[in-house]
């Protein structure tokens, strides 16, 4: 039973994956986070918690959002910041991932936060790092997404409070998504009663099932009386081979459409954690519609990995 | 040890604090006891005076060492905290360290004009060049005792000595 991710006090000190977190650590994230809400609001938007401290967000994979947010909530807590986009970097030089994480350890560096195509790749390097330092899984493969997850449960409640009275709906590329999985164990640890996903045969893993969601193929069945409706990207990048017959065929049976979000309750969230295909799986105008909370989700995003960040600085009992 | 009632003490405060109100101060409660006590002060002022809370756990100084609060409330300084004079509340003043904080924090808000701190208990002990302008009642304690401001379910505030063994 030793979860790489917590202290032997049962603390968290790297954020890996949800999968396996208790229920209370996921609401001290969240309950924290609610306390940075109102620090961005400030005339002075920083407060000193990671004063001093060195914070290396490492990219083996593209992705300026989550970058741009970790660096931001790394920069409101007082942290140093360091980006390294390592695909144009040493690593094409031939340098190994935990060389790389050496030469940081050697420059003093506290905390990474990572982002790797491979799944695992944040495990394998918080198996490796010295006691004192701190890993962050900012996205490893089609495995997990934790912050994510995290940041879009934040959103829900901070729309949605009484978590245990929600049908939630999760709609596309569940098979590529590590978003997907992410959300999915957080939505079921907090007691959500229900969560569906709704995608093609082909874009959903065999054994969804087992995630504890109900399955659907068919949006006009799936959106039916939901709360919240949370689109995923569709990972074009990621399609090897032919899953789907064209965009605008997805776009026809699993784009939101207003039409299609009427079948949803009338006060129905929607979510989208970016980057959006406009057009393919979401309509602009819903996108841009009264019931979207995309932006917001951004903004809370960077609450959420302050929370994360400041919590396993602060769990330094080993 | 007699500890003197806590309710007696917040209206000798609240006559204290009145005079700085009168002049257009607002309250600022630190989180929790004294967020309680700005509360109630706000109430037997009688008139509208802005009030705020802060939670001071992004701000301690013993972060590195004990880390985050594990039930951390959100700050709330609902008005513009430039140049308005300020009665800065809390319950017990021991070490400073929690008004040291508080005062980091409130500035991150804008600059504030006169801040005047106000404390229910003070009871010595300080580390840091602080002192309270306001106090209810002076109970000198030694360090290993801790003296708690307690609310029950009728709002009823009391004063608890804790001894550390």
């Amino acid at each position: 039973m030793n979860n790489p991710q917590l202290t032997k006090n049962g603390e968290l000190k790297h954020l890996l994956s949800i999968e396996g977190l208790p229920k209370a650590i996921l609401n001290q994230i969240l309950d924290t986070a609610e306390s940075f809400v109102g620090v961005a609001e400030r005339e002075v938007k920083k407060v000193p918690l990671l004063r001093g401290k060195t914070v290396c967000n490492i990219f083996f994979e593209n992705s300026t959002r989550t970058r741009t947010t970790f660096e931001i909530a790394a920069k409101r807590l007082s942290a140093d910041v360091i980006n390294l986009n390592v695909n144009t970097s040493s690593q094409s030089k031939g340098e190994t991932i935990l060389d790389t994480v050496d030469n940081l350890i050697a420059m003093h560096a506290d905390m990474f936060v990572i982002r790797h195509a491979q799944s695992g790749a944040a495990h394998f390097i918080a198996r490796h790092v010295a006691p004192h330092i701190r890993v962050i899984n900012a996205g490893d493969g089609r495995h997990a997404h934790p912050t994510q997850g995290l940041l879009d449960v934040f959103t829900i409640r901070r729309y949605k409070p009484d978590m245990h009275n929600l049908r939630i709906a999760i709609v596309g590329d569940v098979l590529h998504s590590r978003v997907a999985r992410s959300e999915i164990h957080a939505l079921t640890t907090l007691g959500v009663p229900e969560v569906r996903v709704i995608a093609p045969k082909t874009l959903l893993p065999h054994d969804v099932e087992r995630l504890g969601v109900q399955v659907y193929h068919d949006m006009n069945a799936g959106l039916k009386d939901v709360d919240v409706v949370m689109m995923l990207r569709l990972q074009n990048e990621r399609m090897n081979g032919a899953l789907l017959p064209s965009a605008q065929e997805y776009f026809k049976c699993y784009g939101l459409t207003q039409e299609k979000l009427a079948l949803a309750k009338p006060d129905a969230i929607v979510m989208h954690p970016g980057p959006m295909n406009r057009g393919v799986e979401i309509d602009s105008a819903v996108a841009d519609g009264a019931q979207s909370v995309i932006l917001p989700q951004v903004t809370y995003g960077i609450a959420v990995r302050m929370a994360v960040m400041s919590i396993l600085a602060g769990n330094t009992e080993e | 040890m007699n500890l003197p009632d806590a309710e007696q003490l917040i209206l000798s405060l609240a006559d204290q604090v009145r005079p700085l109100l009168d002049e257009g101060a607002a309250l600022v409660g630190i989180h929790s006891g004294g967020a309680w006590l700005a509360q109630r002060i706000q109430k037997l002022y009688g008139k509208n005076v802005d009030l705020g809370t802060l939670d001071i756990s992004f701000y301690r100084d013993d972060f590195s060492r004990i880390g985050l609060h594990p039930q951390i409330k959100p700050s709330d300084i609902p008005f513009d905290v430039e140049e308005r004079p300020i009665v800065l509340v809390d319950d017990v003043l021991f070490t400073g360290r929690t008004v040291r904080a508080a005062m980091n924090e409130l500035f991150d808000y804008g600059r504030p004009g006169k801040v005047t701190l106000a404390a229910l208990v003070d009871r010595g002990g300080r580390e840091l060049p602080i002192e309270a302008q306001i106090v209810g009642a002076h109970i000198p304690l030694q360090p290993q005792q801790n003296l708690h401001l307690l609310r029950d379910e009728h709002g009823t505030l009391s004063l608890k000595l804790h001894e550390a063994a």
